[in-house]
């Protein structure tokens, strides 16, 4: 025979979590209908950077493609000509491809890149039912172009050579330009 | 012209496929097929925070018999291959198969002879999840896009000429297996 307690109280107390949880916050996130925001660094699908002017900043180094330990890169640098100029300096990726079906999101290939032109963004809704769609190739990866940006290619425009670029006048001068526009529509 | 303008108002009409597909996606029961780390985000999906059970599939099924959706969580190796294909082949029609993170859709970073370079070498897959492991909203967004395509699933006559066509396109593709560069 059981004991009072064990017929009266127990079960009031397994209940007794039950009940507590009812007064509960619900912590249920609404995903689809409420997104909530990543964490700010979080490692989602790529993006290949642009200098102010729209040059590319990707020399076609390769060095993500070594980086990668999923070997889910593929890079394949051309040279610029002074008629056709997509990056400032001699070399562009003319061939940028990154398999998300092997890529774990690591963020080496971001460590490896000597000009910043890879980053990660915060998409991650990613999945797609064949595995075509899943090469992203140079276009789907490209940042877009954002004011004062034009579509390469083209001359470089804000210094006269690479160096420009990479010692940080071209972002001065970017800047003094996006300053000096602002003026003139306030004016 | 047809029957819906002599109907009287607040009378919805559909199509028999519309209807099934909408009672198909809205109760999956997806069949566990955990092999690493992947299962584990596919158990928080399954819990209370990401809540699968608003879309109907809170319930993971152990035995194939019951379950229609097979999420593979997890790299596959060659030994695990065979036992795939059989708990594929127990499973009852309508199935669905979803590759759970880049080991299970291509083998992922895991290049080597044990591991099998994505499960669509052993059995048809319709959704790829990319990430490693893909988070519980990444899940939650591959099992939406997957209902999408249950929904406008063919029934009947049109079904068989749609496998009929799939496996045209299928016998004149390349297999996975020849493929070179980064499809492989």
């Amino acid at each position: 025979m059981a004991s009072l307690k064990e017929q009266m109280w127990d079960p009031v107390a397994g209940f007794g979590v039950t009940f507590r949880t009812m007064f509960k916050k619900v912590v249920t996130e609404q995903y689809p209908f409420d997104k909530k925001p990543t964490a700010p660094r979080f490692h989602g699908r790529h993006q290949l950077n642009r200098w102010p002017d729209g040059l590319e900043k990707c020399i076609g180094c390769e060095l993500c493609a070594w980086a990668c330990p999923a070997d889910a890169i593929y890079v394949q640098g051309a040279s610029n000509t002074e008629d056709e100029r997509f990056s400032p300096g001699e070399r562009y990726g003319s061939v940028y491809q990154i398999n998300y079906l092997r890529c774990i999101l690591c963020g080496l290939c971001i460590e490896a890149c000597p000009t910043r032109a890879l980053t990660m963004t915060n998409e991650y809704e990613l999945a797609d039912d064949n595995r075509e769609d899943l090469i992203y190739e140079k276009n789907d990866l490209l940042a877009p172009l954002l004011p004062g940006m034009s579509q390469p290619p083209h001359p470089m425009l804000l210094g006269e050579e690479e160096r420009d670029y990479y010692d940080g006048t071209a972002a001065r001068r970017a800047t003094a330009q996006a300053v000096d526009n602002l003026k003139e529509e306030r004016t | 012209m047809g029957i819906e303008e002599k109907l009287p108002s607040g009378i919805l009409l559909s199509s028999v496929e519309g209807v099934a597909g909408y009672f198909r996606k809205a109760s999956m029961w997806p069949a566990t097929f955990g092999l690493a780390c992947c299962a584990i985000e596919m158990m928080t999906s399954g819990g209370p925070r990401y809540d699968t059970g608003r879309f109907g599939m809170e319930v993971f099924r152990a035995s194939p018999r019951q379950a229609d959706l097979m999420i593979v969580a997890g790299r596959v190796s060659n030994k695990m291959a065979p036992v795939l294909r059989q708990v594929y082949d127990q499973m009852a029609n309508p199935k669905w198969v979803l590759a759970m993170g880049v080991c299970a859709s291509s083998g992922g970073m895991f290049n080597n002879y044990a591991i099998l370079q994505g499960v669509d070498h052993v059995v048809p897959v319709d959704m790829y999840l990319p990430g490693c492991p893909p988070r519980p909203e990444m899940l939650i967004d591959a099992i939406l896009k997957l209902h999408t395509r249950v929904q406008t699933a063919k029934l009947g006559s049109h079904r068989v000429a749609e496998i009929e066509e799939q496996e045209q396109a299928a016998m004149a593709a390349t297999p996975t297996s020849q493929m070179k560069g980064l499809l492989r």
